[in-house]
């Protein structure tokens, strides 16, 4: 596991989470998956990273970013790594 | 009288991973008390050595008695105690809780790695089903097999005292 690789909190059968796989892997993105439980109580992981216990979440150490809510990672990746991006 | 008669089932020998052998690499869910992640042998024993402890699924009463034994003896203060079993990283959550222990399972639901490491056990007759049969590998930071034991008979238990025995000499 590299350390500047993005990490990925997602549930099994999440449209919203396969929404950000894939905006992911099109942009060659390298990340973790971690895989949590359909119970939100269930999540204290996600809720120490962004404060919430909703998925999609990621945590990005390259520019130190975390965020959940897939509309917003998916402009952040596209922005961060997509053609226009750093 | 009646006498009940007890036979101890005995398991086939297997070709499993001998001390001084490379233990074979593999890559599968690694679940612990919080979220599950694809993670591979070696990225495990780059943090130390390791027991690896195969059990029958999670809900066995053989898998039970041995996590409830490695807990009360705190194997997780002299060095990793990574688990494998069939059972899905969801039951290996429940078990985990259920149990109280502070160890991570390796879900391998194909059962890939009884062949790998010749623990396969179809024994129960459950159709379709092969699992790994009770065994602990003693691995350490070169992936090297230290001690190796692999359960002749079912069920049979490791010999705790022994593994601790080797534990100490890593």
């Amino acid at each position: 596991m590299a350390n500047d690789q993005i990490t990925l909190y997602r549930l099994q059968a999440c449209p919203f989470c396969e929404r950000v796989v894939r905006v992911l892997d099109e942009h060659d993105v390298d990340y973790e998956s971690r895989f949590v439980e359909p119970m939100h109580s269930d999540r204290n992981a996600v809720a120490r990273l962004t404060g919430k216990r909703t998925v999609p979440a990621i945590r990005d150490p390259t520019t130190g970013v975390t965020m959940s809510e897939s509309a917003n990672i998916v402009d952040y990746v596209e922005a961060t790594y997509g053609d226009g991006g750093a | 009288m009646n006498v009940v008669e007890f036979d101890v089932v005995e398991l086939p020998a297997t070709d499993h991973p001998e001390p001084g052998e490379t233990a074979p690499e593999f890559t599968r869910p690694l679940v612990g008390e919080e979220y599950w992640a694809d993670a591979s042998l070696s990225e495990v024993v780059d943090d130390g050595p390791v027991a690896l402890v195969f059990h029958g699924m999670d809900g066995s009463f053989p898998a039970t008695y041995m996590w409830n034994e490695v807990r009360d003896r705190e194997w997780g203060r002299r060095l990793q105690v990574v688990g494998v079993s069939v059972s899905t990283p969801y039951a290996h959550r429940r078990l985990i809780e259920d149990r109280e222990m502070d160890y991570q399972l390796f879900s391998d639901p194909g059962a890939g790695l009884a062949d790998d490491y010749g623990v396969a056990h179809d024994l129960d007759g459950m159709a379709g089903v092969t699992e790994h049969r009770p065994a602990v590998f003693l691995i350490d930071g070169d992936r090297t097999v230290r001690y190796a034991w692999v359960s002749r008979e079912w069920p049979e238990f490791p010999d705790y005292d022994e593994i601790e025995a080797a534990v100490d000499d890593l």
